[in-house]
């Protein structure tokens, strides 16, 4: 019953594009300053070529409940991991007997901005990369330690502590260099294609109907500038990788797999998609 | 316990002030209701008392049940008369006690 | 875009049968006669008057699993005129227990504030006990939602 329902509303709900209402809910004119001091940039001019005028932060589609929550440090629950990174910083581990602090030192320098400039070429590899595996590359060349395996072990607090170090900046990825331009067109043709059962593609919700409502869910642009997120749903950090392949498996398809080079090019094309927006990890959504 | 608790409590505070305490702990509050993969009940194991003590003297207490989100998040309020310590408990069903203390200066 | 009656229909059987699946166990909800009982077991067995305590919830969560709400009691929190304890319940839920906030004469004021799960859209109670042993209510209806993509 229930797959035969699920199947019907599938193709019917491909037919129909997307079921989405026609009630148009706008996203809130309110500035986000962090603990009254910390102005962050949730609206901004679009880069050129970019299907919007203006860029919008996914915190201006929230709730007022689920945007007082970000607007407070203490009250955003997301710290709490962010404190968990902070410890990690300079916990040693490995063969070499290091831990990030031994090399980088205080994150609050050595880090600062840094997180808003990623993802960015890594010419070792010839591909881009991210916070997630830089850390990787960290504990395995420089301080003879396991990369962690997706989602596991410290890499979601630490990413967030890392981004957290670049709060308030605004996101600016350097296309430029290497292969960088290669991977943003990857990634943008990735957001367009329609995948699975429902037919749909990144920019059907995200870019088609952005501002109305998908069900009881507010579409926003899908920015990613607060990753990794703090959910409400999860009551957890949600990582930017965990979050795409949620939605691709949302249409029904076969997702990829965390880090693989079609993820990969669609961070860096969607972190383009949010240039001008300031860094908010952790952000905090519905 | 993955990171210690987080508790916001004024430094300063006028003699018969009503301050307001906020306090943040990392917990999964596992209701005992959800199942795992194999369809097995996950026991449950929750935050379910909370207390604050200032000076030795017990201020405010919470008794929580499962329906409390994960990560308990507790603000409340406390009037001070003199400077001194509070003492934050959060009691796990496991036995485990969690606390942290801060000072306040009263003047 | 056009959506038929029909598929509008089969559209909203669709969410319905995720909204049933989507529980990972047995929906064995409690009663509004389960909260009425926990409340009586505060109140003396009469039901609490309306006033002086107020509880602060969103009209629509965003997500069950975490929705903050507020509670606080008009009283001068002194030795003739002290809030005991303020109590909620969640009529919807499998237990209707939340939380009790127990006050003393050093909270200087009857307010709390928390975040709660609440399992679908229902009722939710603010039952505040006095030192005299008189008891207040205050009742919000949360309405609970499901994502847009069964999440």
């Amino acid at each position: 019953m229930f797959r035969t329902n699920l199947v019907r509303a599938a193709i019917l709900a491909s037919a129909a594009s997307i079921c989405v209402s026609s009630a148009n809910a706008d996203p809130v004119d309110q500035e986000l300053v962090i603990d009254g001091t910390l102005k962050i940039v949730t609206k901004t001019a679009a880069p050129e070529g970019h299907p919007f005028d203006e860029v919008l932060s996914g915190w201006l589609f929230r709730t007022e409940e689920t945007r007082a929550m970000e607007a407070d440090s203490f009250d955003n629950p997301g710290m709490l991991r962010v404190e968990e990174g902070e410890a990690l910083w300079s916990t040693v581990e490995g063969t070499a007997g290091k831990s990030c602090a031994s090399c980088h030192g205080d994150a609050a320098e050595s880090m600062k901005d840094v997180g808003a400039a990623y993802p960015k070429w890594d010419e070792a590899s010839k591909k881009p990369i991210n916070i997630e595996l830089q850390i990787n590359k960290c504990r395995t060349e420089q301080m003879g330690a396991e990369a962690y395996e997706f989602d596991k072990g410290g890499q979601k607090p630490l990413t967030a502590y890392i981004k957290n170090q670049s709060l308030g900046t605004p996101v600016a990825i350097d296309l430029k260099t290497g292969e960088m331009q290669k991977w943003w067109e990857m990634g943008k043709e990735t957001y367009y294609t329609r995948t699975g059962q429902l037919n749909l593609s990144c920019s059907n919700c995200h870019e088609d109907q952005m501002g109305k409502n998908i069900r009881a869910d507010h579409l926003s642009q899908g920015q990613v500038n607060g990753f990794p997120t703090y959910r409400l749903k999860q009551a957890d950090l949600v990582s930017l990788h965990n979050r795409f392949r949620g939605c691709i498996r949302d249409t029904r398809a076969e997702f990829p797999k965390a880090f693989s080079d079609e993820l990969m090019a669609l961070e860096v094309y969607v972190t383009w998609r949010g240039t001008g927006l300031s860094v908010e990890t952790p952000a905090v959504r519905q | 316990m993955a990171s210690k608790p987080r508790v916001k409590v004024p430094k300063k505070a006028t003699a018969g002030e009503v301050i307001t305490i906020k306090t943040l702990i990392s917990h999964e509050m596992e209701s005992g209701l959800r199942k795992d993969k194999k369809g097995e009940l996950i026991p449950r194991k929750i935050i379910n008392k909370f207390t604050a003590e200032f000076n030795g003297e017990l201020v405010y207490s919470v008794d929580l049940h499962a329906a409390v989100s994960a990560n308990p998040y507790l603000e409340f309020t406390v009037k001070v008369n003199e400077s001194g310590t509070f003492k934050f408990s959060w009691v796990d069903d496991d036995g485990t006690i969690y606390t942290d203390e801060q000072s306040i200066t009263v003047g | 875009m056009n959506i038929t009656r029909r598929q509008a229909l089969v559209l909203s059987a669709g969410a319905a049968a995720f909204a049933v699946a989507g529980l990972n166990s047995t929906p064995s909800f409690a009663s509004a006669e389960d909260t009425e009982k926990a409340i009586m077991a505060i109140s003396g067995g009469k039901m609490p008057e309306t006033g002086k305590v107020t509880l602060t919830a969103p009209e629509i969560a965003e997500n069950g699993n975490t929705v903050p709400i507020s509670v606080s009691v008009d009283s001068a929190m002194t030795e003739g005129d002290l809030v005991e304890s303020v109590s909620i319940f969640a009529e919807g839920n499998p237990n209707p227990d939340v939380v009790t906030f127990n006050f003393t004469a050093l909270s200087g004021a009857a307010s709390a504030t928390t975040r709660m799960r609440l399992a679908k859209t229902q009722n939710v109670i603010a039952v505040a006990k006095m030192a005299d042993g008189s008891t207040y209510m205050d009742k919000k209806e949360v309405k609970v939602t499901i994502g847009g993509c069964g999440g």
